[in-house]
This record gives C-alpha cells, sequence and structure tokens, in this order.
C-alpha cells in the first residue's frame, strides 16, 4: 500500500515537473504600456517593436540593424521609381485567412491615411499595385534611394478580417471604432492572448506563424507588463517576479551585477541627445533691448561647445552608461562616418577667448529649456552643465519642465520655437541620415525642420540633402552626407552630447539568451528561457 | 429627511460643474497633447489636423460648454491615450481603487478605533506608549517609502508576496474582485497597509485625544458614581461621544483615500484610477482628466452627505432638533 502511495506521488511530480519544464513563459516589464495594436496608428519605439511581434512586414530588420526578407522573399529594381516584390507563398494570418498581394495594397492605403501616424514611412510612395496575387509593384514618386530602408515599418493587415469589422479607419482618440487598437490579426511570430491596458499584454506563439519550424526562440509565453515606479521595477526582478526588466535606472545597475541571480546588459542606444541654439532671431530672446543675438556668432557656439566637459558628464551623471559623440547620428545609422566623430577638445580658457572676440567678454544671459523625465538622467545632465557655463561668464537660467510641456515650448506650435537654448533628443525613424538632416538641420520647406528648433539653415546643407533624397548611388550619396554633415559640425550648428547607452536586467537563472538591439525594446524573436 | 437628501444632491450638480469648469482652465496650462499623440515624424499638417479634430484650437470656454453638452448625452470622450471610451477606462478602473480603499479604511479603523481607546483609557502603560511610537513612524514616513520598504522585505527578501499587480482577479461582470482568492488577498495586503498607516495613526491620536477629554466630563463621573461597569462607561458613555469628529475626520480621509491613492497606486502598480489620473496628467489626456475630476468631486459631495446622515444617528440631539422643527 505504501509502495503504490509512494510511486502515485512521484509520478505525480514527474508530471507537474514535466508540465513546468515545457512551458515556458517570458514576463517582462517596462515602464509604460503600449499605445495600442493597430499597427498604422501609433508611432513610438516600444509599440513599434510590439508590433513586429504580432504583424509581419515585406522586410524584416533584424538584430545587427541588416534587413532580412520576411513577407517578401525577394526584390528588384525594375527602373528608377518601381520596385517589384515577390510575395511568399503558403503564409497565413493568425485567424487561417491567407496572405497575398490583396493584403499589400489594402494596407498601403490604410497605413498612408492621414490619420495614421505611420504615413511618413511611406510617403515617397506613389501607389502599390498588385501585379498577380503573389506580386506587388510599389512605385515611388521620384527616386527613393531608403525605400528599402523603410519597409520594415511598412505593417501588413488582413483585408477580409479589417473590412469585415469595419476598421479601416485609423481611430486617434477620435472616430467610429477602435477596433484595430484593441483586437489583432497578424502573420507574426506572435499573436495576443490578452491585453488588459495598463495591466498585461499577454502573448503565444502564432500557430499559424509561415516560419514556426525555424524560429529562434523558444517560449511557450510571453506576458509583459507595465511597472512604472523604478523601484518597484527592480524589486520585481530581484524577487523572480519578472524575468527582464528595462530601462534600468542607473544607480540600481551594480546592485543587479552583484546578485548571483541577476545581470545588467549593457549597450548602446541609437538616440543621439544634442543642445541646439537659436540661429534665427535677431535679437535673444533673453535680452531684450539689446538688438544682439550672440548665437548668430560661431565663435559664440564653439565657446559653448569647448566649455562642456562631456567626459566628466559620462562619468558622473551617466556613471559611464553613455557614449560622447561629435556627430548628430549614432554608429548603425546609415551615413554614419567614424573618422568624423571627434569632438573640438574641452577646452574653458579658449572658450572665454571666444567670446571676448566675439564682443561678449562679460558674457549674457540665456535661459536653458531641458526636458526633466524623456531622456535618461536628462535634468542630471542640465544640471551639471550649468555650472560649465557660467564658469566662462554665461548667466543661465535653468527651466526644466515635464515632456509635455517642453516638447510644446521648443516646438512649432505657437508660439514658434520659443526656446534660445534648448536640449533635444533624436532617433531617425529611418536610420538613415537623411531623417535628421531634414527634421534637425535644415529648413524652410514643408517636411523640413519640424524639430529644428534653433532653425538652423546653411544653403549648402539644405542644397546636399536635397540631392541625398534622389541620389540612388551609395557611394555618391554617402559623400553628399559626409559633406552636409562636415559643413554642420564645422558651423557648430548644434552641440552632440552622447548616445544614452541601454541598461536592460536579466535573470541569469531563468532566460538563457536574449539579444539586445540598440533600440530599446525586446524582439521577441530573439529570447529563449532555460 | 427626504428633502435634506435631494437639497444635497443639487448641490452636488453644483459642485460637479464648477470643478469642471476651473479645470478647463486649468487644462490650457498642462502642456500640449498632440506631442504625446503623435511620434516625432508626424508632419505640421497632421498635428493641426487633429488638432482640429479633437477640437483643441476653440477657446476653452467653448470646449467647456462641448463637454458639458456631451456628459449630458452620456459620452464623456475617447481617452486620448489609449482611445477607448473614458466610461469603460473608469468603469475598468474603478474596482481595483475601491477594493483597496475599503480594505484600507477597514483596517484603519478595525485597527484604529481600539487602539486609540486603548491608550485613551491606559495613559502610561507600556503598550500605549509602544503604539504611540508606532503612530509616530506612520506619520513621519512617507507613503512611498513604506511602501518601498514593505515591498523589499517581503517580496525580495521573504518572497512570501508578490512585489506588484493585482492578481487572482474573478470577473463578476461588472465588477472584477480580488477578495475571492488567495492570490488576491496575498497582493492586497501591502498595497492596504501602507495606504492604511496614517490613516490608522490618525485614528487612532484624535481617539485618544478626544477620550481622555471626554473621560474628564462630568456626566462619566456621575456614571461611575452610579456604579455602571467600566465597559459600559467607556463604550456606551464615552466612545459614543467621541466619535463626531472622528467621523468626520474618517469621511474627509476616504475622500482623499480615494482621489489620491495615486501614490501607492504606483508603487504597487495597482491598476486603480489613482494610476489612471497620474498617467493621464503625464500624457495630457484631457478627457481622462476631466470625467474623473468630476466623477471625484460627486465622490466627495456624496461622502459628506453620508457623513452627515451619520452624525443623524449617532448623536440623538440632531434627530431631536430636526423632529422638534418637523412638529411645528
Amino acid at each position: 500500500m505504501r509502495n503504490v502511495f509512494k510511486k502515485l506521488i512521484l509520478m505525480g511530480v514527474a508530471v507537474t515537473l514535466a508540465g513546468i519544464a515545457q512551458a515556458k513563459t517570458f514576463r517582462y516589464a517596462t515602464t509604460g504600456d503600449i499605445g495600442g495594436l493597430d499597427p498604422h496608428a501609433n508611432n513610438e519605439g516600444p509599440t513599434n517593436t510590439m508590433k513586429s511581434n504580432i504583424y509581419g512586414t515585406l522586410i524584416h530588420r533584424k538584430a545587427d540593424l541588416s534587413l532580412e526578407p520576411e513577407l517578401a522573399t525577394k526584390w528588384e529594381k525594375l527602373d528608377a521609381t518601381t520596385w517589384r516584390f515577390s510575395l511568399r507563398q503558403g503564409v497565413k494570418f493568425s485567424n487561417g485567412n491567407a496572405f497575398n498581394a490583396d493584403d499589400v495594397v489594402f494596407s498601403f492605403k490604410r497605413q498612408t491615411q492621414e490619420s495614421s501616424d505611420m504615413s511618413f514611412a511611406l510617403a515617397t510612395v506613389e501607389e502599390v499595385k498588385k501585379v498577380d496575387d503573389y506580386t506587388v509593384d510599389i512605385i515611388t514618386k521620384g527616386p527613393d534611394p531608403i525605400l528599402l530602408l523603410n519597409m520594415p515599418i511598412f505593417f501588413i493587415v488582413d483585408k477580409e478580417w479589417t473590412e469585415a469589422n469595419n476598421a479601416f479607419e485609423v481611430v486617434r482618440a477620435f472616430g467610429s471604432t477602435n477596433f484595430a487598437n484593441v483586437n489583432s490579426n497578424g502573420t507574426g511570430p506572435f499573436r495576443v492572448v490578452e491585453w488588459v491596458q495598463d495591466t498585461r499584454l499577454v502573448l503565444e506563439p502564432n500557430p499559424n506563424y509561415w516560419n514556426k519550424d525555424s524560429v529562434e526562440h523558444n517560449l511557450t509565453r510571453a506576458v509583459f507588463t507595465p511597472i512604472a515606479n523604478d523601484a518597484t521595477r527592480v524589486a520585481a526582478l530581484l524577487s523572480g517576479d519578472i524575468d527582464l526588466i528595462y530601462p534600468v535606472p542607473l544607480q540600481d545597475i551594480q546592485r543587479l551585477e552583484n546578485d548571483a541571480n541577476t545581470e545588467a546588459l549593457e549597450g548602446p542606444e541609437l538616440r543621439t541627445i544634442f543642445l541646439g541654439f537659436d540661429h534665427w532671431r535677431d535679437e535673444s530672446l533673453d535680452m531684450p533691448g539689446s538688438g544682439k543675438n550672440p548665437f548668430k556668432d560661431k565663435r559664440v557656439r564653439q565657446a559653448f561647445f569647448q566649455a562642456i566637459n562631456i567626459d566628466a558628464i559620462k562619468r558622473v551623471v551617466m556613471r559611464n552608461a553613455a557614449t560622447p559623440t561629435g556627430l548628430m547620428i549614432a554608429p548603425g545609422i546609415n551615413g554614419f562616418q567614424e573618422d568624423m566623430n571627434d569632438r573640438p577638445p574641452y577646452d574653458p580658457d579658449a572658450s572665454r577667448r571666444l567670446l571676448a572676440e566675439a564682443g561678449y567678454p562679460d558674457g549674457f544671459p540665456v535661459t536653458f529649456d531641458c526636458p526633466n523625465d524623456r531622456y535618461v538622467n536628462d535634468e542630471k545632465i542640465c544640471t551639471a552643465i550649468i555650472p560649465m557655463l557660467e564658469r566662462i561668464g554665461i548667466k543661465v537660467t535653468a527651466n526644466f519642465q515635464t515632456k509635455s510641456k517642453h516638447f510644446n515650448k521648443i516646438g512649432k506650435a505657437e508660439p514658434s520655437f520659443d526656446t534660445s537654448f534648448f536640449m533635444l533628443g533624436w532617433t531617425p525613424g529611418s536610420y538613415d541620415a537623411l531623417n535628421p538632416l531634414m527634421q534637425l538641420m535644415t529648413t524652410g520647406t514643408p517636411g523640413h525642420g519640424d524639430w529644428n528648433c534653433g532653425q538652423y539653415n546653411h544653403p549648402r546643407v539644405a542644397e546636399l540633402t536635397e540631392q541625398i533624397k534622389t541620389e540612388m548611388d551609395e557611394g555618391k550619396r554617402n559623400a553628399m552626407i559626409r559633406e552636409a554633415f562636415q559643413i554642420h559640425k564645422d558651423d557648430f550648428g548644434h552641440i552632440p552630447l552622447h548616445q544614452q547607452a541601454l541598461a536592460w536586467g536579466i535573470r541569469n537563472d531563468t532566460v538563457q539568451s536574449v539579444i539586445q538591439r540598440p533600440f530599446n525594446d525586446v524582439d521577441l524573436r530573439y529570447v529563449s528561457m532555460k | 429627511m427626504l428633502a435634506f437628501i435631494i437639497q444635497r444632491l443639487l448641490q452636488a450638480v453644483v459642485v460637479m460643474l464648477s470643478v469642471s469648469f476651473v479645470s478647463f482652465a486649468l487644462f490650457q496650462f498642462v502642456g500640449d497633447p498632440i506631442n504625446n499623440m503623435v511620434g516625432q515624424d508626424a508632419t505640421e499638417a497632421q498635428r493641426e489636423l487633429l488638432r482640429e479634430r479633437l477640437g483643441l484650437n476653440e477657446p476653452w470656454p467653448l470646449q467647456f460648454i462641448h463637454y458639458i453638452g456631451n456628459i449630458i448625452q452620456g459620452e464623456f470622450g475617447l481617452s486620448y491615450r489609449l482611445g477607448i471610451p473614458v466610461e469603460d477606462l473608469i468603469a475598468d478602473r474603478l474596482p481595483a481603487t475601491m477594493e483597496l480603499v475599503l480594505v484600507s479604511a477597514f483596517m484603519a479603523l478595525a485597527l484604529g478605533v481600539p487602539m486609540g481607546v486603548y491608550t485613551g483609557l491606559n495613559r502610561n502603560s507600556w503598550l500605549s506608549r509602544l503604539f504611540l511610537t508606532i503612530s509616530l513612524i506612520g506619520i513621519s514616513l512617507p507613503t512611498f517609502v513604506i511602501g518601498i520598504l514593505l515591498i523589499l522585505i517581503f517580496g525580495v527578501w521573504l518572497q512570501w508576496l508578490p512585489t506588484f499587480g493585482r492578481a487572482g482577479l474573478v470577473d463578476l461582470g461588472w465588477w472584477t474582485t480580488g477578495f475571492l482568492t488567495l492570490d488576491g488577498w496575498r497582493s492586497l495586503i501591502m498595497p492596504s497597509i501602507t495606504l492604511a498607516l496614517f490613516q490608522l495613526t490618525l485614528i487612532m491620536r484624535l481617539i485618544r485625544a478626544e477620550m481622555l477629554e471626554v473621560l474628564r466630563t462630568d456626566y462619566i463621573k456621575f456614571a461611575r458614581a452610579r456604579g455602571l461597569r467600566n465597559r459600559a462607561v467607556h463604550f456606551r458613555h464615552a466612545l459614543k461621544n467621541t466619535l463626531v469628529p472622528v467621523i468626520t475626520i474618517t469621511g474627509l480621509q476616504i475622500g482623499s483615500l480615494l482621489a489620491f491613492s495615486i501614490i501607492t497606486e504606483t508603487v504597487f502598480q495597482w491598476p486603480g484610477m489613482g494610476l489612471l489620473i497620474l498617467q493621464a496628467i503625464q500624457f495630457v489626456d484631457i478627457p481622462v482628466m476631466s470625467s474623473y475630476l468630476v466623477l471625484i468631486a460627486f465622490l466627495f459631495v456624496l461622502i459628506n452627505l453620508i457623513v452627515d446622515l451619520l452624525y443623524f444617528i449617532v448623536d440623538p440631539r440632531l434627530r431631536l432638533d430636526s423632529m422638534g422643527r418637523g412638529a411645528h
């Protein structure tokens, strides 16, 4: 009797253990929830990565930032404005519907709606034409050298499902339905099981995924939880409730390294943090009645540049979690030139000399606009910069605000660009240098300079930018990018500071491996559990 | 009595309208929701389109009138952040906050009243001194420190309780409750203690102070002289007379618990209304903010009404007064 009992218990334990061993649930947490499940609604980093877990794209961006075929098997250029994509056959959406060219045409029409925040990715595309069930032609308005780079954010939805649910219209807090924002149907490796906003998003492998036999991950379930409070998030990792958290507050990285079961994964991010100047006003906002704008003089801008001790900021403020940079773009962005990434040296004496030459031996007043909750340690960086500037005679007034108010002030909304000296950060959505050239370094024409809050404008840079848009030869294009960036750099148009670093915390007793890409979110394709 | 209640409810409407009016005036200063809703690559035309569609170009008195018009028709708008109707969002989050507040308030009363009575009656015992010291700590430590300390001790070191979130939920259709499962209670304990601690110390000290005062009065002396047992003297006579200020303060505190459980909910990632309003403010989610403020105004008026009704029940003098008035 006792023997039988023992055997039963052993069997029970074995079955349970086997059950546990089979289930590989990955629980991860970050500060906020995603914006929504509609792939054509919001343009936001973490939301875009979640979309690519669920929805397929013609081309997928791998962990090393290179491109690989996903829903398109091959592509070729027919002429200067036409690309022919051959679509993968036998692909099904998670609800079983078949994928074909009609879905691609429909998705193009949906993503280019005025209310879609993702329409910028297809701004250069004139039309998507169906050639046959598994071939489409993408016709651009003019020669577009970076069309392929924008394909990883052209999300494909199911025409039949969207139309059956009356969800063609992209809803942004107004509109008749937001069915697509709370429901999903994609060709990606995962599908949504449950989404309770601000609480959890549960994903499971998509049973209809076309590539399910050669996936790199081994997950049976993934649970995404927003945890806003930094301390609670770290506590959740330490207690084992969560397997991966990001971002880790810089002061807790050492703590994670010290604990045997957790570790910190650090790596560079693609976001560049920089400072900008008012280039366009005749009289500075902070010097009313003087008739002067010091920032119009290149020597003043150079003085500011050389007064900032970026190594001290990296060491003390960022605790070495930053990569100082001399350019407005990061390594990994198309057009980055390693040999141009040097910085003029830190030299406050030279700064004082330059200021005196420019006619400001006693300095001048300026208001420094910074956000206090957008970038890693943004307020602390600005607080560290202020005494560096005071040392060369500048009288700085700090204006640190929450991001809604900061971007409202320095941005285009009336009164436009209400700033003399500001901090901003930027990641090019297309991973190409054209994006910052258009948005940050040129102005005057539609589509340019929306975030060029100082209105920096150099005619040669503007001329080169127009050429870069349509130059198809990669060598020539890179040379133009180089020239444009060199002019901006010699001009001290902005002060690039650094790329902030990613800090992820993982439990190494449950997570086998995770690949950290330089954008701050988790592509579930590359996660495996022990 | 009925007239009294109806009058109060009408006052509630006036309060809600005024709160809403003032909040619309303030929304001009909280920042631009458009920047939070669109990505960095949105064109100026797209921003203008969104601004136009949301009616943000109108002067704020006009926006206010549109909002009131919509509310009367039962439309509270869509959240800018999540795109779902505001009434659904609030109905979703209300159970979490309600349960947290109910358990905290109950804990604070159930522990605070006996502790207050004990420390009032036994001023110099060592247990009283212990209670008072603990209460001092409860008042001095900020809520988030208490919360994080509890998470550290019980979540990380001892691993007895979950470190965040609300688990073990049972869906009853219109209400999701955590009361029916062990997991639900396990995740409810630490946030409730964090929220209850300040209340508890407040109630305890209030009752203690009132008891000390009441015990000195003549009628207590006479009751003792009459030979009544201690229990009758302390509870039936003394305690009842201390209740009026306690009910007032407790009522006000419950109102602020509901409205401002923000810190506790943020620390514990408790999916309630406090977390909702904080996220709404950071995002400048105007529909959620305005509906939330109107709801809170209504709840405050309701709580004050209940407190006033309780006065009638507790204090017979008020009952006599009103009955007397009625007879004339």
